[in-house]
């Protein structure tokens, strides 16, 4: 193969300096290799039973598989994984799951319900960060070889009480459900970690691409297995580049050097509008914006001036600027693409009702509140649209910036009076957010209960609480699906949270690259998919 | 009559020596000193290193027991002595957000960094003292003039600018040069899968593999950024060297030597250059331990895997190991370069030796 790049390039640079002619040479990404640019520095570990973060989970789909799973191009519907079936016993807490005979891991070893087992066994014994999706059911390092076992083809789960099966279910396709080559991992164990050092730097799965390098804030490459279960991948290689800048991935695809850009500003998808050679493809993300007021606050406990600032947000104008093509404007916790989801966005800016509803809280304005915000230039954005507007009402916003880490540290010991936040599903299942958005069993701050967003602004959700608890049992799936509504509704109107937007992805891609799917908000990015 | 006897070689290499002993000391105080104040910054600023681990969502127990494992539970004191045993052990520590050894990580980066520091003084120094010298001996020519405006330009031109500027017209508009990263994904692959990795400085390994495609395809992608710091630091470097050529220019020595009919190039580049070069030394070193520091905006416009963004990086998410071992790299980078300056410095001046 040529270099695509080579010294005469360098050479004509020098060349300029005495003003020679250039050497112009055309660049294109290998026929056989899917050059991807983002930013992947959010990844902590890429062991699949410990990522939790976005890049880490996008790479570990393609390396590995759990026992079901979603479609990619059936968003919201599960579909056999590793188990060709799976049921759930009459006393509704036994779930069994028959493992397929015949796909192999990377390493040539079968794959076993045993191995399904002890995998799922490994995430509660490992528990490290994401382990609480499973160990929620009531699975504990002491009781999980009881809990999860297996025989012939087929793993039994036994929960602590009946949930809802699609609860469980959605639950076990989240990537911490992953199941891993217990052999391989086990064979590579140093002082009792499970194998948990080696998976941060190599794969073990039945995914459609195997791990060849990682390297932490540089970048990875996959290489497609062959006789693959799911059929193989159409690209060869994977190679993701970790490139920071939209500016730069911009560029880059510009010239063809790349041809996934997955970290563009709304400049840069502007930038690329009218290139016939780029085409911009359309998703959401999971992550939701919303305001939480703390509740120890007086004057922010008073359902008037809540509501007054649902009123005082500039919903449309900020997703018609600055949000532009980044975030959509959406007013309930579960984002689009979950089940129960709700469409309806009934606030937008009033500013004359939100001073009516201040005059009538009977609260001293106007109000002076400081809004706790993170020095991120969109959400300083936000800040500043809430400043003005809310001043516009009588309420003085007064920001307190700070970075991530002590932003969140501030929210997580309830010292705030209103902060800007984002919040992430981790599984996909309407429980992920209910659970914390409209949860709180014990408001007390020696209760600690920081896993509840409730509790860390405060609030004390009432009969939600409640409502929240039977949704998650409920085992008729469209009654489930309109409890979740009727909660959400709730939660909307009269809670101590303002939901303001969903997060929309825009992917840029050279126009050649097709069946790219970037996961909406409850998968994640297939690459297996992908041809050019 | 006879002259007093030559001093021997050992009489000449022992002040040398004792420089490098002095210079030893002083690095491992000054490293001391940074390593201390780095850890009290670190430790009393409020964020907590546990969370960007665990994320919002862990539980307090998980917290707790990632704080117990990192020994961040021990006295501040306690901490320090463990990080500064381990420290002169080579061993760095662990970094809070990747759980690799921090050693090992900076062993990744540095060479990235030396890589493109090195060629940038290379090139700012190449053009910088010639610039430098034409502008002294020409004051107030156009050259002069020349010289001025364009050293201007790199000291006060954003180099985040100059680097997309540089992106936009060499890269994308002319193709003279290769994108952003350290090589195509071809030839990357290429050195991380079939070639032997020495020194993790691409155009070293490359040539040592004889890879002189994957060398090319390297010097395609760096000499634009390596350029770029190369116009920064021969901004500096050529200012610095008209001015010390000019005072020395003015003389009376230079005067002799004009008087007896030397040629005007030797006056300059033998006599005058021989006393500039003394305090140039100590010029060209800062400003390679500077680019040795590693450029955040010019490594995040080129992708470029460095110590500076590895540092911000690890800054942002307050992983301490990995800012701390970042600082430590750069303090011996700054210390062992003056060193060498002064040995040089020593080398080169004959009334430095006595």
């Amino acid at each position: 193969m040529q270099p695509k790049h080579g010294f005469g390039r360098a050479a004509a640079l020098a060349a300029l300096m005495v003003g020679s002619a250039p050497i112009a040479l055309v660049a294109a990404t290998p026929a056989d290799t899917l050059v991807v640019a983002d930013a992947i520095d959010d990844i902590v570990s890429i062991d699949p039973h410990e990522a939790f973060e976005f890049s880490g989970v996008d790479l570990n789909n393609n390396l590995y598989d759990t026992l079901i799973e979603l479609d990619p191009t059936k968003p919201g519907e599960l579909v056999p994984g590793l188990a060709e079936s799976w049921a759930v016993a009459d006393d509704g807490v036994t779930y069994t799951f028959k493992v397929k005979s015949g796909i192999t891991f990377s390493s040539g070893n079968p794959v076993t319900a045993e191995d399904a087992a002890m995998s799922l066994r490994r995430v509660v014994k490992l528990n490290k960060t994401p382990a609480f999706i499973l160990t929620q059911f009531g699975l504990t390092a002491e009781n999980v070889d009881e809990m999860i076992t297996f025989e012939g083809d087929t793993v039994t789960l036994k929960t602590d009480k009946a949930y809802a099966p699609s609860f469980v279910y959605n639950c076990l396709t989240a990537g911490v459900a992953n199941i891993v080559d217990m052999r391989t991992v086990m064979a590579n164990e140093v002082e009792g970690d499970m194998g948990n050092a080696w998976l941060k730097a190599n794969s073990a799965g039945t995914g459609a691409y195997v791990l060849r390098s990682f390297k932490p804030n540089s970048g990875y490459v996959l290489e497609a297995r062959e006789g693959h279960w799911r059929g193989d991948a159409k690209i060869k290689n994977i190679f993701m580049q970790h490139i920071p800048e939209g500016a730069t991935q911009r560029l880059l695809l510009e010239k063809g050097d790349i041809d996934i850009a997955r970290e563009l500003t709304p400049t840069d998808i502007e930038g690329l509008t009218g290139n016939a050679d780029i085409t911009v493809q359309n998703d959401v993300g999971g992550q939701i914006y919303y305001l939480a007021l703390n509740q120890k606050k007086p004057e922010l406990a008073n359902p008037k001036v809540q509501e007054a600032m649902r009123w005082a947000v500039d919903y449309a104008g900020m997703t018609d600027s600055i949000l532009k093509g980044q975030w959509v404007v959406h007013q309930a916790f579960l984002p689009q693409g979950f089940l129960g989801a709700l469409t309806e966005t009934p606030y937008g800016l009033d500013i004359a009702k939100a001073k009516a509803l201040l005059e009538e809280s009977g609260v001293p304005l106007p109000l002076n509140v400081s809004l706790t915000v993170r020095n991120n230039p969109e959400r300083l954005d936000i800040a500043t649209s809430l400043q003005n507007t809310f001043a516009q009402a009588g309420i003085n916003l007064v920001l307190d910036v700070g970075d991530g880490a002590q932003v969140l540290d501030k929210y997580r010991a309830r010292q705030h009076d209103i902060t800007i936040q984002t919040w992430g599903p981790d599984y996909p299942d309407p429980h992920t957010n209910a659970s914390t958005f409209a949860m709180n069993p014990d408001n007390s701050d020696e209760a600690g209960a920081t896993g509840y967003l409730a509790w860390r602004t405060a609030w004390e959700p009432g009969e939600l609480h409640a409502m929240t608890e039977a949704a998650v049992v409920e085992k008729d799936t469209e009654t489930r699906k309109a409890m979740y509504e009727d909660i959400q509704r709730r939660h909307r109107d009269g809670s101590a949270f303002v939901l303001m937007f969903q997060q929309a992805r825009q992917d840029a891609m050279r126009a050649n690259v097709t069946g790219f799917y970037a996961g909406g908000a409850t998968d994640s990015a297939s690459y297996w998919t992908v041809t050019k | 009559m006879t002259g007093l006897p030559a001093p021997s070689p050992q009489r000449r290499l022992l002040p040398v020596l004792g420089q490098i002993a002095l210079g030893l000391g002083t690095l491992a105080i000054t490293l001391l000193g940074l390593l201390l104040i780095t850890f009290v910054i670190a430790r009393i600023v409020p964020t907590d290193p546990v969370l960007s681990i665990v994320g919002e969502r862990a539980t307090p127990a998980q917290i707790a027991a990632i704080r117990e494992k990192l020994g961040l539970d021990l006295p501040l004191w306690q901490q320090f002595l463990i990080y500064v045993r381990d420290a002169v052990q080579g061993d760095l520590g662990r970094s809070i957000r990747t759980g690799q050894s921090v050693t090992a990580e900076i062993a990744r980066y540095f060479p990235a960094t030396l890589e493109l520091a090195t060629l940038g003084t290379i090139f700012g120094t190449l053009v910088g003292v010639p610039a430098g010298v034409l502008a002294a001996t020409r004051p107030g020519s156009i050259a002069d003039q020349i010289v001025r405006v364009v050293g201007l330009m790199g000291y006060s031109m954003p180099v985040f600018w100059l680097g997309l500027i540089g992106l936009l017209v060499f890269y994308g508009q002319l193709d003279w040069v290769a994108g952003p990263g350290r090589l195509d994904p071809v030839y990357d692959m290429m050195m991380q899968f079939t070639l032997t990795s020495y020194t993790g400085m691409i155009l070293v390994d490359a040539a040592l593999n004889g890879a002189w495609d994957v060398f090319a395809n390297a010097v395609s992608h760096i000499v634009l950024p390596a350029g770029l710091l190369g116009y920064v630091s021969m901004a500096y470097i050529s200012r610095m060297t008209r001015s010390f050529m000019m005072n020395e220019l003015g003389q009376e020595y230079i005067t002799t030597a004009r008087v007896k009919g030397m040629p005007e190039w030797r006056v300059i580049w033998v006599h005058a250059m021989k006393n500039v070069a003394v305090p140039l030394i100590t010029v060209i070193a800062l400003s390679y331990a500077y680019l040795l520091e590693g450029s955040v905006l010019t490594e995040t416009i080129f992708a470029w895997p460095g110590l500076g963004s590895y540092i911000t990086d690890a800054l942002f998410a307050a992983d301490m190991p990995a800012v701390l071992g970042g600082t430590v790299v750069v303090g011996v980078a700054f210390v062992t370069l003056n060193m060498a300056s002064d040995i040089l410095y020593r080398l080169v001046d004959p009334r430095a030796r006595a």
